[in-house]
């Protein structure tokens, strides 16, 4: 068993990260699970939270807001709606995000609004644990 | 023959014309350079993108349930023309290229007997197709007065687009804008992004396809992967196009630059000439006034 894999972290802006990594703690949209080398095959959408990169010299964090991920044996890549590194965002960049997803949820039809609902309690969470 | 003042005033005119195409050149250089950043560092996710898209899909295409983005709505009688251009002129060839290949389009879908819809992104598009195709504008999106295309603009446009598309106002979207080559090639194409276009790898096909589990399942990844990809291909588009438009803006610029050099020299020695003449004249008057006495 190969000890390590490829983590790619890409945003629609730029790509974040692009690593050997040995584990990643991946917030799952029904859970935070970690991906370790030869994981199974799997497709997960991700919720706001926060993606540990265990690399080969340390580990190093960063903030997800929604996105995907890819896990396949050989690596795994996070697509991102938004990203940023854990040491750049303080309480006031979520605490923005979190109005956004407040404004956005209110205006959005009905038949949306369970999903940005549970989007702007996700980050609320988020808010929480980052103190 | 122009007077002297003339020549003068058309000399320092040409000048001033030349200095600010010099500055423009300038100026669409720097932000090229932006631009080709941005739509480099944009390139690793849309091609994520892509390749987690291609996966899922081709082991869904063939289900019933595959969403309609994917597998269309079964009929193609409906095309939207997502038609991508610049909010500023003075950029070469950079705007009538997209709206020729896009009139194209239209006169060939047209002909095969289909409905056209055109949505327009940046105004100098819709300008030029307003005239002869008015008649089918179902929308504009203005990006004028913004600096630097960022992601919510790709949202914007594509939520437009896939509200349309849940309405069932057409069947097939395309959009067109120019592919940045290099700074004096800028290819304009044409892209379809609904139905999703899944491209064949080659010897994937070959390959037994991978096995996803997914969290929390297909479906619901599905119709939330599949909105994104759209926003992502219509975000690498913009970002495209921003770099070409800046790229075309350069290349032209600079030879106006050139332009303006060389009727600057012709008009100098025209200038030069007609003073000369006119000094002749002036000596022929003289002696021969002097040697009628």
């Amino acid at each position: 068993m190969a000890d390590s894999f490829a983590f790619d972290l890409v945003a629609p802006e730029r790509r974040l990260a692009s690593f050997p990594a040995k584990s990643v703690q991946i917030p799952g949209a029904e859970g935070d699970f970690t991906a370790l080398p030869d994981h199974m095959p799997l497709i997960s959408s991700l919720r706001p939270g926060v993606v540990e990169a265990e690399g080969v010299d340390g580990t190093r964090a960063f903030v997800v807001i929604q996105g995907f991920a890819e896990i396949t044996p050989e690596g795994v890549t996070i697509i991102a709606e938004r990203a940023f590194p854990r040491e750049e965002v303080g309480r006031a960049e979520i605490e923005a995000l979190l109005k956004e997803a407040q404004e956005k949820a209110e205006a959005c039809p009905p038949e949306e609004k369970d999903v940005a609902e549970k989007l702007v309690a996700d980050i609320a969470h988020l808010l929480e644990m980052m103190v | 023959m122009p007077s002297l003042k003339d020549l003068k005033n058309r000399i320092e005119s040409v000048k001033s014309t030349r200095k600010i195409t010099k500055a423009m050149q300038m100026v669409a250089a720097a932000k090229l350079r932006r631009a080709q950043e941005a739509a480099e560092a944009a390139r690793p996710y849309a091609e994520s993108m892509g390749a987690v898209l291609g996966n899922l899909a081709r082991a869904a295409r063939d289900s019933e349930s595959a969403p309609k983005l994917l597998k269309g709505t079964g009929s193609d009688q409906t095309h939207l023309l997502v038609v991508m251009t610049a909010e500023r002129g003075l950029c070469g060839g950079f705007n009538s290229s997209i709206v020729r290949l896009a009139k194209t389009r239209i006169e060939d879908l047209k002909a095969a007997g289909k409905t056209v819809k055109i949505l327009t992104v940046g105004r100098k598009g819709r300008e030029q197709l307003k005239r002869e195709y008015g008649d089918l504008f179902i929308g504009h999106v203005d990006l004028s007065g913004l600096k630097n295309v960022g992601y919510g603009n790709a949202e914007t446009i594509a939520r437009e687009v896939l509200g349309r598309f849940d309405a069932g106002e057409f069947d097939v979207a395309t959009i067109f804008f120019n592919r940045f080559k290099s700074v004096i090639s800028q290819i304009p194409t044409a892209r379809q992004i609904i139905p999703a276009v899944v491209e064949e790898e080659e010897g994937a096909a070959e390959a037994a396809p991978r096995f996803y589990e997914y969290e929390p399942d297909e479906e619901e990844i599905l119709a939330r992967l599949l909105p994104q990809a759209v926003t992502s291909q219509i975000f690498s588009a913009l970002l495209e196009n921003a770099a070409s438009e800046q790229g075309a803006r350069m290349s032209a610029m600079d030879s106006a630059t050139r332009n303006a050099g060389e009727m600057i020299d012709k008009l100098t020695i025209l200038y030069n000439r007609s003073r000369q003449a006119a000094i002749t004249k002036e000596l022929i008057e003289i002696i021969s006034g002097a040697e009628a006495l």
